[in-house]
Parts: C-alpha cells; structure tokens; sequence
C-alpha cells in the first residue's frame, strides 16, 4: 500500500499536481464558465511555448548536473537579432536559422568557459546573464526593434477565435520535446549526459570525453533558447531588450517542478514540460480569478518549494 | 617504577554491525612517556584512536585518565577531560591567521568580545611551549608550510593543557627534516609530564621517538614493551603473522610477452619513481602502507593523473598522451579503489553503469538499444551472481560486494587485456572475495594482465605472480611471489629493510 503510494507519487507526481490545478482552477464561479474550455487552453499552451523550449535546454543542462542562468538575456539578445534582420529584409528561414545560430554561440561561450576554465556553471552564466543582457540593449539602442511585419508573427498568435488549430509554435514545441526526450533516453549522447551529472568523476573513469560533452550541451541548449527567443520575438512582434527579465527562474522551476535534481543524474523531458504547464496553468488561472500578480508570484513560489520537498523525500526513498 | 599510570585502557570491544573492530584492547601509559601504537592497516588503531577521542563510544571495557573514570561524551567533551587528537589530515582554516587558528573554540573574550591582548600572550605560550616563538601569529595559517602548519596544530592541542596528546600518523606528509623537527618539538611537552600516543606505519620512527610500543592485530592487542631493545623482526612477526588460506584459487597459467611496461614514471606529490613490467597471464601485485604511492601509480597509468617523469608503453608502443579514454581504447581498464564516489554511477541502473565504457557497442550511429544494454547486463548479472531484482536496478541499491561486480563486470564487458585493479575487494563480504579471486586468476589463466593493489597482504601473496613492494613514493622492490612473506613485505613497505 505504501510502496503502491511512494511509485505513484514518484513516477507521476508532477501529472498529479498538473490535474490538481486544473481541479482546483476549474470549481470556483469566477471561473468556471471559461476555464474548462478549448480556446482558453490554446490559450495556456501558446503561454508555455517560451518556458517549455527553455526547459527543454534547460533540462539537459540540469541532468548533466550544471545551470544556465543566462536563459533570460539569451532570449533577449536573440529577439533582438531577429527583429534587426527582419528590418534588413530578411526570410522567415533565414532568420530563424539565423536566430538559433545565435543562441547556439552564448551556449559554446558557455560551455567553453565552464569546462575549459573549470569553473562552476552558476558563476559563468551568472556572468554572460549581464554580458548578453548589455549587448541586446547596445544593439537595440536601449529601445524596442520594431519593424513592418513578417510571417513569424502568425507563429503565437491565439487572436483568431473561429479557428481551432493551435499555433505553429505549441506543434514545435511538442514536436522538439519528443525528439529531445527520444535523444536524452536513446542515444549514446543522451546516456552520456546522465552519466556526467550523475558521477562526473565516473564519466571521466569510463573514458568519456568530459570537456567536449560538456561544450556540446550549452551549445545545443543555446540554440533551444535562441528558438524561445524567437517565439518571444513572434509574440510581442518586435525586438525588446528588456524581456524574458527573470524567466531562467521560471524555466528552472518548471524543470525542477517536473521532478529533475539540481545535483544531476535524474529529470525527464515529460516532467519538465508538464512543470511549465503547471506554471501557465497557474498564471492563467490567478488571471481569470483576478488575483493581483504579487499574489500569483507567492503562490508559484509556493509550489516551487513544494515540488523540491517532494523530490527530496522520493529521492530519500531511492537512494 | 612506581609512577602512576597516565591512560589505562582494560578490555576495549567496539562492533560495527557485524564487524568487530575492536576485540580486546588493553593498554597502560605513564606521564611523560611516548607510546607507540603499531599494527598493519585495519588492525583497529583508527577505531581505537576515534574511542579514545570521545568521536565513538566503546561497547565494553574501561578507559581512565589519571585514575579517574573517563568516558567521553564527544571529541570536545575528550578535551576538556584533558585527551587531545591531532588527526593525520591537518584541520586549519585557511584563511585565519596563527593566532585566530590556535585559539579556535577557545578564545579569550570579555563579554562576546575578542580580548586580543590576552589572547595573544595565551597564543605565545602555547608556541613557546612547543619552541617556536618565532612563528608569525598574524600571517593566515594557509600561508605556512604542511610541517609549520602541524606546529599551529599541536600549540592548539597544547592550549588547553591535556594529560594524553594523540598523534595520527604525523610525519606521512613530512619531509625527512621536517620530521627530525618534530621530533625535537614532541620531546618539550613530553618533558613536561605530556603523555603522548604515537601512531605510525614508520617502525623506524616509532623506534627512535617512542619509550614504549604497543601492537594491534585484528582489533587485539598482541603485544606490548619497551621499545629500547626491541628487534623489528619480532614486532613484524606480531604485527602480521597469519596464515594464507585456501581462499586463493591458482589457475595454470603461463606469463607470456610484455604487455604494460611503466618506466622511471613519476606524478603528482607522492609518486616519485616506479618501474615495472606486467606480462599478458600474470598477476602483479602492489603493495605498500597506505599513502605510499599505489593507488598514485595505478591512476598515472591509466592516465587519469598526468606524469611528470617517465613513460607508460602499453603492449610495445609508448601509450602517449594519456587519459582514460585513450586508455580504454588500448584496452586497458581501472576498478577504482573508491566504487561509491567514483566507479560507479549509484542513482543509474546496473545496465547503464556497466556499458558506459563501450556504449557505441549497443546501437548504432549514435543511437543506443535500451534492450540490448540490458540483455548483456542480465547475462553478466546471471554469471557473476549479482544480487538485485532486475538490470534496470540502480546500482546505489545492491550491497558492497554486488556493486563491485557491478564494476568489475563493466572491465570484462568491455573488454580489457590490461586490468589495473585497485583494492578490488575492499569492504566486502568473504563470498564476494572468494568469487572475485576467482575471477582474477582466470582472466590471468585466459591471457590477461593485471595489476591489483591491495593493503591486505595475504591476498597479494595468495593471489599475485609477481610483487612489488612501494615505499614513501618509490616502487622499492619487485620479486617473484615465492620470494615474498608478509613480515618481508611490512619490513620493505615500513622502510625497515
């Protein structure tokens, strides 16, 4: 009986807690007329676009057992680099690769620095989080890159109420988070960024090639965060600086709320996007009951610590 | 002499679980004497020493200090009852100066303040007592060489006038100078009424520095003297002194071309120089005190310490720029000797640690089958008899014994020729050891070379063709096995030879 409880809570915990906000959004009057709808979770989907390509970097950096705080100012820099290529006339492929080249190189200077100079990745990227944040207001002269418009708009956009298909950027997402979970479970590189963050010294014994692993998974997660940044850029239609300002917080805590350990070795990509689902879930849902934001920002705070105790008592219970 | 007894110890027992450290320790020290503690690795002199400074409490037996009663409640409560430790890795903050070191849980304050004045003239006295006034109090204690900062340690231990003072091990990172020094600066205290317990792997030391000497062996005291007049051989003879039993399996085996050729090879602070050769079908065994430069020579080898002397030829070819991964590629596997921080990957499954090596083995372009992974962990979780419910099993959740054939399996599947074992059966149970014996020698008996470090001499001699014997960084001397007993070993690792 209690081992039945111990797996529940352990392989479904984060599913649980997802339904658990969706019940619990879903009784009082303010909301119940709408919660429960189709649009309002195209609604809720297209808001966990950001957060769930993020964590989807983001969770392999964490499993091999490092950080990037640098998420934030990376998907400025880089909706910064799109609107000014779009203003130049530019394609929406050619942007878009162009976008996720950018994001891939802050994640080699990343991951060069961390594992070149040895240092700890929460230092490193708590550095290119200031380097990359003052280039995207340089380059934009401290103001929004706006321009005429461009197909990558219509890739967020939830404005149309008569059509029922969802936005190109939620098919990408779940597209990507398939592959990502496929590779991190399948491949030899995916196995290797377990073993890294599960016992680094362990990994270096058994002959894997620490340092380059460790530079291919900032850059690969770099080229995830370019893509969020271009969905920011879709979103808001222009180029800003000053966006995403602390969202590497938000798609830590969705990566942490999907059950991954920051000290490495343990975390899916299932779990992951589920936390950034209970995360918009949560805003959407304070939203429509007209919380104030400050109240919003309590109670996911709350969730986070909640999601950790959690993790920690089933990891007590494992290991 | 009719002088009374500083430290009595009667009938010390002290059990972890089902492993008895200590059997039956007795031991009587006078003031003012220095008494050495002598025994071969894992004779207890680590429990006795952690008993008798309050960090265990003894499960039988009874300790007086003085003719008092004395039963520590923990290592401050041994302080204050006037027992000291100086443990064998120095215990300093580094960024505190002399002074701020020496008085640390100690200081002389006036309401929550520091009073400097008179913390000062309470530092000097402890320096002076030891003769070292001339020691800077304000420079940072990181600052100092090993040897001054083990001074800042014992004018520590001094500060609070104890009656026994605990020496672990004190000269394994001190040069042969720096040693005579602290010879010169334990004869002050000792001068003074100090006891002082000494405890060294260096029978030389312990001869030249202590009046008396007690030895241990399998958690017992076996003897006990004046050291003055004491013959080595004897003590040798007591320290080891067992039989080699029918443990060790002897497959047919014949040595045939030189496969690991390790020439003048230094690295890092301990390992200075060493030379061997291994040839395919022989087991060659290291041996040597703890901190000699074994486990040191085994990680050069297989590249996971950079030399800084010398050459590593793996089958004929110089191996050339070494890290494990090459190695791996040459076909030379390491068991690491610390399977929990650094063999295995504990919260992974058996499956995963043991194909971690050759993962490329189990798909294709980069692609790995989870089911083929698992079908070679069951066949070896099958043939070596790994206890656990299924591959898919974390490893972190089998016994000692299970997870080191966990390991070992990893070197099999992979599979190596050169095998560089280190302490292959340490902490584990007797069925495992019999179990890993066996497998040794057949590797050998199929062709394989390998190298074992272990600190448990009956199994090198039981197990090993060939060993060599590594004293204070230098691989020593190497024999045939026949050539070898456990008194000879302890004679050479002690550098009593």
């Amino acid at each position: 009986m209690k081992d039945t409880f111990n797996k529940i809570i352990s392989k479904g915990g984060p599913f649980i807690g997802l339904i658990l906000v969706i019940v619990l959004f879903s009784i009082p009057t303010e909301t119940r007329e709408f919660f429960l709808t189709y649009n309002n979770f195209k609604i809720i989907f297209t808001q966990t676009v950001i957060v769930a390509i993020g964590a989807l970097g983001m969770t392999m950096i964490i499993v091999s057992g490092g950080i990037d705080l640098s998420v934030g100012s990376n998907i400025a820099l880089t909706s910064v680099v799109g609107a000014q290529l779009i203003q130049r006339g530019w394609g929406p492929a050619p942007v878009l690769l162009a976008v996720v080249a950018t994001g891939a190189v802050i994640g080699l200077l990343n991951g060069s620095a961390i594992a070149g100079l040895r240092m700890t990745p929460f230092i490193i990227t708590l550095g290119t989080l200031g380097v990359a944040r003052g280039t995207a207001k340089w380059m934009a002269d401290n103001q929004t890159v706006n321009y005429d418009g461009s197909p990558i708009n219509g890739w967020m956009t939830t404005a149309d109420p008569f059509s029922h298909a969802l936005p190109a950027g939620v098919w990408v997402s779940i597209l990507l988070a398939v592959l990502t979970a496929v590779v991190l479970r399948n491949t030899i590189f995916g196995r290797h960024i377990f073993a890294l963050g599960s016992n680094e010294a362990t990994a270096r014994l058994c002959g894997i090639a620490t340092t380059r692993l460790k530079i291919l998974i900032y850059t690969t997660a770099g080229g995830f965060f370019g893509l969020a940044g271009l969905f920011q850029l879709s979103r808001l239609r222009q180029g800003d600086p000053t966006v995403a300002v602390g969202l590497e917080l938000d798609i830590i805590a969705s990566v942490i709320i999907g059950g991954a350990s920051l000290n490495g070795g343990v975390g899916t990509i299932l779990g992951s996007m589920i936390g950034a689902l209970i995360m918009a879930v949560l805003r959407n849902g304070s939203q429509q009951m007209g919380w104030p934001t400050y109240f919003q920002e309590i109670i996911i705070g709350l969730v986070i610590i909640v999601a950790v105790f959690l993790d920690r008592l089933r990891q007590g219970k494992q290991v | 002499m009719m002088s009374a007894v500083r430290l009595r110890l009667a009938g010390i027992r002290k059990s972890f679980g089902a492993t008895r450290a200590l059997k039956n320790v007795s031991l009587e020290i006078a003031p003012g004497e220095v008494h050495a503690i002598i025994g071969e690795n894992g004779a207890g002199k680590s429990t006795l020493m952690k008993v008798l400074s309050g960090a265990h409490r003894a499960d039988a037996g009874t300790m007086e200090v003085s003719g008092l009663s004395y039963e520590p409640e923990n290592p401050h409560d041994a302080r204050l009852k006037g027992v000291a430790m100086i443990y064998q890795e120095l215990n300093l903050a580094p960024h505190l100066s002399a002074q701020e070191n020496i008085l640390l849980g100690a200081e002389s304050a006036r309401g929550g303040w520091v009073d400097r004045r008179s913390s000062r003239v309470r530092a000097q006295a402890a320096l002076a007592q030891l003769g070292h006034e001339g020691l800077d109090l304000d420079r940072l204690a990181g600052d100092y060489s090993i040897a001054e900062q083990q001074i800042i340690e014992i004018a520590r231990a001094l500060l609070i006038q104890p009656q026994v003072l605990i020496m672990d091990e004190p000269t394994s990172s001190l040069t042969q100078a720096d040693t005579e020094k602290l010879f010169a600066t334990i004869n002050r205290p000792r001068a003074q009424g100090v006891s002082v317990i000494y405890i060294s792997h260096f029978l030389e030391e312990c001869r030249r520095i202590a009046d008396r000497y007690t030895i241990l062996k399998d958690g017992e005291t076996v003897g006990s003297g004046e050291m003055k007049g004491a013959s080595l051989d004897h003590i040798v003879t007591l320290m080891t002194g067992r039989e080699v039993k029918d443990l060790y399996p002897r497959s047919a085996r014949a040595p045939g071309a030189v496969v690991l050729e390790v020439k003048t090879v230094a690295s890092g602070p301990r390992l200075k120089r060493a030379t061997l050769q291994v040839r395919a079908g022989e087991i060659f065994g290291l041996a040597g005190l703890i901190g000699a430069g074994r486990t040191d020579l085994l990680r050069a080898v297989f590249g996971l310490e950079s030399l800084t002397a010398g050459e590593v030829c793996v089958v004929g070819a110089p191996a050339g720029a070494a890290s494990p991964r090459a190695r791996w590629l040459q076909g030379v596997g390491f068991l690491s000797e610390n399977r929990k921080e650094e063999g295995l990957m504990l919260n992974q499954s058996i499956a995963d640690n043991l194909t971690l090596t050759k993962m490329s083995d189990f798909g294709r372009m980069g692609w790995v089958s989870g089911a083929r992974q698992r079908a070679v962990a069951q066949r070896w979780v099958g043939e070596l008899r790994v206890k656990c419910h299924d591959s898919g099993q974390p490893v972190g959740q089998l016994s000692g014994g299970n997870q080191q054939k966990v390991a070992l399996a990893r070197l099999l599947e992979h599979p190596a020729k050169i095998f560089l074992l280190d302490e292959p059966t340490r902490g584990i149970d007797v069925g495992s050891k019999a179990q890993i014996y066996q497998l040794v020698s057949e590797l050998a008996a199929a062709g394989k070379a390998v190298v074992v470090v272990s600190s448990y001499l009956p199994e090198l001699l039981g197990l090993c063709d060939t060993i060599g014997v590594m004293c204070r960084g230098e691989l020593a001397v190497v024999r045939p096995r026949a050539e070898w007993g456990e008194a000879e070993i302890m004679r050479v690792a002690t550098g009593s030879a």
